[in-house]
Formats: structure tokens, C-alpha cells, sequence
């Protein structure tokens, strides 16, 4: 178990590493940074002043091992744009996409694990085909068509919600639906997969035959172990909802980290981008780490590989 | 080579009528998509600012010109729908060419080869697996101006995983099979194993992989489109569409119903094209 846990967490520093060399040489991709943040009417000198100014005119690897050894202490940087610490800024603007996800994530297993389970217990029916199709088209659904057509349904026709903004939790009902959709199709297969394969099993012949009741055997013994795969899955599907609620967070105006990145692009605004790359993918391989974790505690079997 | 799995229940591949359904959805798409500038009844570029937002064929007051209407810019809407498609195809097929190159590539070799390579191979999924998309390409997009080139690079270089691990892991059960060291033994190079021996053995888990990329190449780009840094305007991608008709759909919401409804449909049937493939070839499902 020690050894499974210290090569998974050697892994995950590596691809932190990794995705931290990408970030920075992303946003060095325009050429010349100086120019594009002195603006198009600025004279030689003025981008010379920039250039210094910014530290721009050190060779390439000393600003990238700068940036690593700042940004491993927890020092992003300032923001051209803002003029405050990258840091306190995505502080800031994290809470709006923290909770957009958990409520997106919450919103998704309340819909996937009863959709996944009925199918699993109808197979072949027309229920079980029913479900299917609703996660085909939940796949092809645009998320960002999605949150437009709620929004002239519920928030202008019908009045029930708001539109855009962060007020109330009211505010965030839209776009949790919206960013539910995405991980609906993934986990409401999963869970009905795990619950056939469980129903199938002999545990619950045994469970059958001592003539237990139904829902003791469908919740207690077959979703129990159905739910391992769900579990994980589910951790890395909030990895995913972080990042993608870039779109949701733009339609729907929530100020969120994603909403801070899609501005920061706008201006060029370049520690913003590569700082919300940084910290989002890092977020991304703490919940996978944890979601291999949680698999090995609960699934003995894992630890060996 | 088809494997025909015994189940009892609904009909699977060729033999469903969703996949027919699918089939028609692509076949009609390509058809617009190749035939656009022969087919559209009106340059979807022309503007006439007298006919700004003519509503639809369903709607009273319609003109029999513009079965869809036209957009705030006066230029008919069936047109830059169909032009849209054309769009819409050549980004999910390129993106798809240029992801499945690389992913392909490098599964195949970590497959194949093993030990320290397929180390690395697994590595360099996992790492890829941990950037956003949506956000990098939005930023390479941003700080480099926006083309269709650079939008099909980029996706692509970002899009490889699931070709990655479905020829990895398809690969890895292939090289252990009877025919493989058949051929090692008659003294067959390391190539032409792979290219005889390999590929086409797992080429049909490959087409199926191929027909979700499209599906997710499209949609990645109307949301790329419709924030604005993805196929620049006035070129009418269907989530540039979407974006511009925003301001109106209050109302008129038909000018994001009708781009918003081609997208979805379009994916809808590469899905179910793809889900019936899959079942044809007897293929397991490998996108959850």
C-alpha cells in the first residue's frame, strides 16, 4: 500500500511538472510578449521599458525557472491587467467555480445513479433502451445551447430563475444543470454497467436464496459494489466540469476562474492564463490521484499494479 | 471479420434502425458539406440590411425567399446553415485526421514495444488527460488570432488521448495472438508486423473512436466558435452563428434555435453512426 501510494504520488508530481513546462511555453507561443503588452502604438522604446520592466529581456529558461520556483512557494505572479496577485485573484474567483461544480456534480449523480440503476434492472427492456437514449442525447447536447434555451425558458418566459450572476444559490441552478449534462452520459453507463455486472454476480444469488428483500439487495449488495468505479469516475468528471466550465461560467456572466481566464486571454493578461491553466490541471490530478486512492482502499485488487 | 456477439434483445449494428438513422444524419451532412457553394439559395455572405431578421417558413409573416429567415445582418439563414455544416465537417474531420495521427502513433508504440516506452506513453496520457482543453485552446486561439488552421492544430494536439488508449490497449491484446508470432518466426520486420499484422486488426476499434472524435471535434468547436476565438467571422460556423444571433434571442429565439438544432442533430447522428458501427464490428464500448 506505501508503495502504491508513493508511486502514484510520484506520477501525479511529474504530470504537475509537466503541465507547469506547457503553461508557461503557451503563453510564450504569441513571440514577443513585450509587444503585445505594450500595445499596438508603442514605440521601440516604450516595449524596450516593458521589456525590463517585466523581466523579458532574460533568456527564456531563467524566466521559466523564476516562474517554478515562485510558483512552487504559492506565488503566481502579478496580473498586467488587474494589478493584484494572480494568486488572491484566482483565491478570489474560486468559490464561484468550486460551487458551480459540486453543484453540477451533485445535480449529475442525482440523475445518473437511479437512471443507471433502473436500467441495470430492466436490461433489454424499453425502460433500460429509454435511459440509453436519454445519455446519447445528453452527448450530443452544445452545453452552452443548452444554458441559452433554459435561460429564454425559465429566466425570461417562465420568471422562475435568474439569468446571470452570482447572488443567490438560485443563481447557480442553471448552470448546474447545464454542467451536469456533460457527465450525465458517462456515469449514468458506468453505474448501469457496474449494477448489471454486480446483479449478475453470485453474492447476490446467495442474497436471493437467504431470501432478502429487493431493495436490500439492489441498494445494500449490488450498488455497493457497483459504486466503486462510480466513485472514481465521478472525481474525475469533476476534474473535467473545473475546466470546461469555462463556456457555462461565459454564458450564464458567473465570475468564476473560468470567466477570469476567458478576460485574462482577452488582454493578453498572460501570469492570469498560464497561473488558471496551472491551477486547474493541478486540481484535475489531485482528484485523480485521490479518486486512484479511494479505488485502491476500497478494491484491495488494485494495489498490485 | 465480424464477431457477432449472441445477445438476445434489441437489434445491434446494421440490423437498428438507429444506426440507419445516424448513417442518413452523416450522409446528408457530407452531402451539404461538399456540395455547399452548389446548393445554397443565396450567398451566405451577401448582407441586406432591409431584410434583417425575416422570421422562418413556421412563423406568420414569413418570406418564401428565406425558408429559415435571415440573420440580424439580413444574410439567409439556410445558407449559413449549410454553409455552417460544410464548416462543421471539415473541423471534426481534420481535427479527427490530426488527433488520430498522433494518438494512434504513439498507443500503437507503447502497445507494441512495451516496457520503459509504454511507460512513457502511459505518462504522457495521463499528463495530457490533466490539461483543459476548453481553456488552452482558447488561449493559443487568443494569443495567436484566430484561423482555421491553427484551430484544427490545436484541437488536434489536444485530442489524441482516446485514440491513444484504444490503440494501446487493442495493440497489447494483438501482439500476444498466434498469427503475430507466426509472423515473427517466418522473420518478418518490426514494421511490417505492425503495419500487416497490427493495424489492420485493430482498425475497426480505431473507426469507431474515429466517428466520437468528429462528434467531439464539432461540438469543441461551436463552443470555441461561440466564445468568440474560434473560426473567425464572418465565416458561419454554427457556434459563431449562435453568438452573433445572442442579442436577438430574447426575442426571436428561432436565430439560436434553428443553428443550435443543426448542431445537435449532426452529433446526435455521428453518435449513433458511431454506436452502430461499434455493435457491427463487435467492438466493446471504450469511452466511459
Amino acid at each position: 500500500m506505501i508503495q502504491f501510494l508513493a508511486r502514484r504520488l510520484i506520477v501525479a508530481l511529474l504530470v504537475a511538472a509537466t503541465v507547469m513546462t506547457l503553461a508557461f511555453m503557451l503563453t510564450r507561443l504569441s513571440g514577443d510578449l513585450a509587444i503585445s503588452i505594450a500595445g499596438p502604438s508603442a514605440t521601440q522604446e516604450d516595449i524596450e521599458i516593458v521589456r525590463k520592466a517585466y523581466g523579458l529581456d532574460r533568456p527564456v529558461t531563467t524566466q521559466f525557472l523564476d516562474w517554478v520556483a515562485r510558483a512552487v512557494t504559492g506565488d503566481l505572479g502579478d496580473s498586467f491587467f488587474f494589478k493584484k496577485r494572480v494568486g488572491a485573484l484566482i483565491a478570489e474567483r474560486m468559490p464561484v467555480t468550486l460551487t458551480l461544480g459540486l453543484t453540477g456534480l451533485v445535480i449529475a449523480l442525482l440523475v445518473s445513479l437511479p437512471l443507471g440503476i433502473l436500467a441495470a434492472v430492466r436490461e433489454n427492456t424499453g425502460l433500460d433502451r429509454f435511459v440509453q437514449a436519454i445519455a446519447l442525447l445528453g452527448q450530443a447536447m452544445p452545453s452552452f445551447w443548452l444554458g441559452l434555451l433554459l435561460m429564454i425558458t425559465f429566466g425570461l418566459q417562465l420568471g422562475w430563475l435568474p439569468i446571470s450572476g452570482t447572488g443567490s444559490w438560485q443563481h447557480y441552478v442553471m448552470p448546474g444543470i447545464v454542467l451536469a449534462f456533460s457527465a450525465v452520459p458517462a456515469l449514468t453507463r458506468l453505474t448501469r454497467a457496474g449494477m448489471i455486472q454486480s446483479l449478475g454476480s453470485d453474492y447476490i444469488r446467495t442474497a436471493r436464496a437467504k431470501g432478502l428483500s429487493r431493495a436490500s439487495i439492489l441498494l445494500k449488495h449490488a450498488l455497493r459494489n457497483a459504486a466503486i468505479p462510480v466513485v472514481a469516475i465521478a472525481a474525475v468528471q469533476l476534474g473535467f466540469m473545473l475546466g470546461g466550465s469555462i463556456v457555462i461560467e461565459q454564458v450564464f456572466a458567473l465570475h468564476g476562474v473560468g470567466f477570469l481566464a476567458w478576460e485574462s486571454i482577452g488582454k493578453n493578461d498572460f501570469p492570469v492564463v498560464q497561473a488558471v491553466v496551472l491551477v486547474l490541471a493541478v486540481i484535475y490530478v489531485g482528484l485523480t490521484t485521490l479518486a486512484d486512492l479511494m479505488n485502491a482502499v476500497l478494491d484491495p485488487r488494485l494495489r498490485g499494479s | 471479420m465480424s464477431v457477432v456477439a449472441v445477445t438476445s434483445g434489441p437489434k445491434r449494428g446494421w440490423k437498428s434502425a438507429s444506426t440507419w438513422v445516424g448513417a442518413v444524419i452523416v450522409g446528408l451532412a457530407a452531402f451539404c458539406a461538399v456540395f455547399a457553394p452548389l446548393i445554397v439559395p443565396h450567398d451566405p455572405f451577401a448582407q441586406d440590411l432591409g431584410k434583417r431578421l425575416l422570421v422562418p417558413f413556421w412563423m406568420a409573416g414569413t418570406d418564401p425567399n428565406h425558408l429559415l429567415g435571415t440573420d440580424q445582418l439580413g444574410r439567409d439563414y439556410l445558407s449559413r446553415l449549410i454553409w455552417g455544416c460544410r464548416i462543421s465537417m471539415l473541423i471534426g474531420i481534420t481535427v479527427t485526421i490530426v488527433s488520430g495521427i498522433i494518438g494512434i502513433a504513439i498507443g500503437v508504440l507503447g502497445g507494441f514495444l512495451g516496457g520503459r516506452v509504454d511507460d512513457a506513453v502511459l505518462f504522457a496520457i495521463t499528463a495530457r488527460l490533466s490539461i483543459p482543453v476548453v481553456l488552452v485552446a482558447l488561449a493559443v486561439v487568443g494569443l495567436l488570432g484566430s484561423s482555421m488552421t491553427l484551430l484544427v492544430l490545436t484541437l488536434g494536439l489536444l485530442l489524441w488521448d482516446r485514440f491513444a488508449v484504444v490503440a494501446r490497449a487493442t495493440t497489447m491484446q494483438v501482439r500476444n495472438l498466434d498469427f503475430v508470432a507466426a509472423a515473427w518466426c517466418a522473420g518478418c520486420s518490426r514494421f511490417r508486423i505492425l503495419s500487416r499484422e497490427v493495424l489492420p486488426n485493430i482498425a475497426s476499434h480505431l473507426v469507431v473512436v474515429a466517428t466520437l472524435e468528429v462528434a467531439l471535434a464539432i461540438l469543441l468547436e461551436a463552443a470555441l466558435s461561440f466564445l468568440g476565438l474560434g473560426v473567425p467571422p464572418p465565416l458561419p460556423s454554427w457556434g459563431l452563428m449562435i453568438a452573433e444571433a445572442k442579442d436577438y434571442m430574447f426575442f426571436s429565439p428561432w436565430v439560436i434555435v434553428i443553428p443550435g438544432v443543426a448542431l445537435f442533430i449532426l452529433v446526435l447522428g455521428i453518435n449513433l453512426l458511431g454506436d452502430g458501427l461499434r455493435d457491427a464490428f463487435g467492438t466493446q464500448r471504450t469511452d466511459t
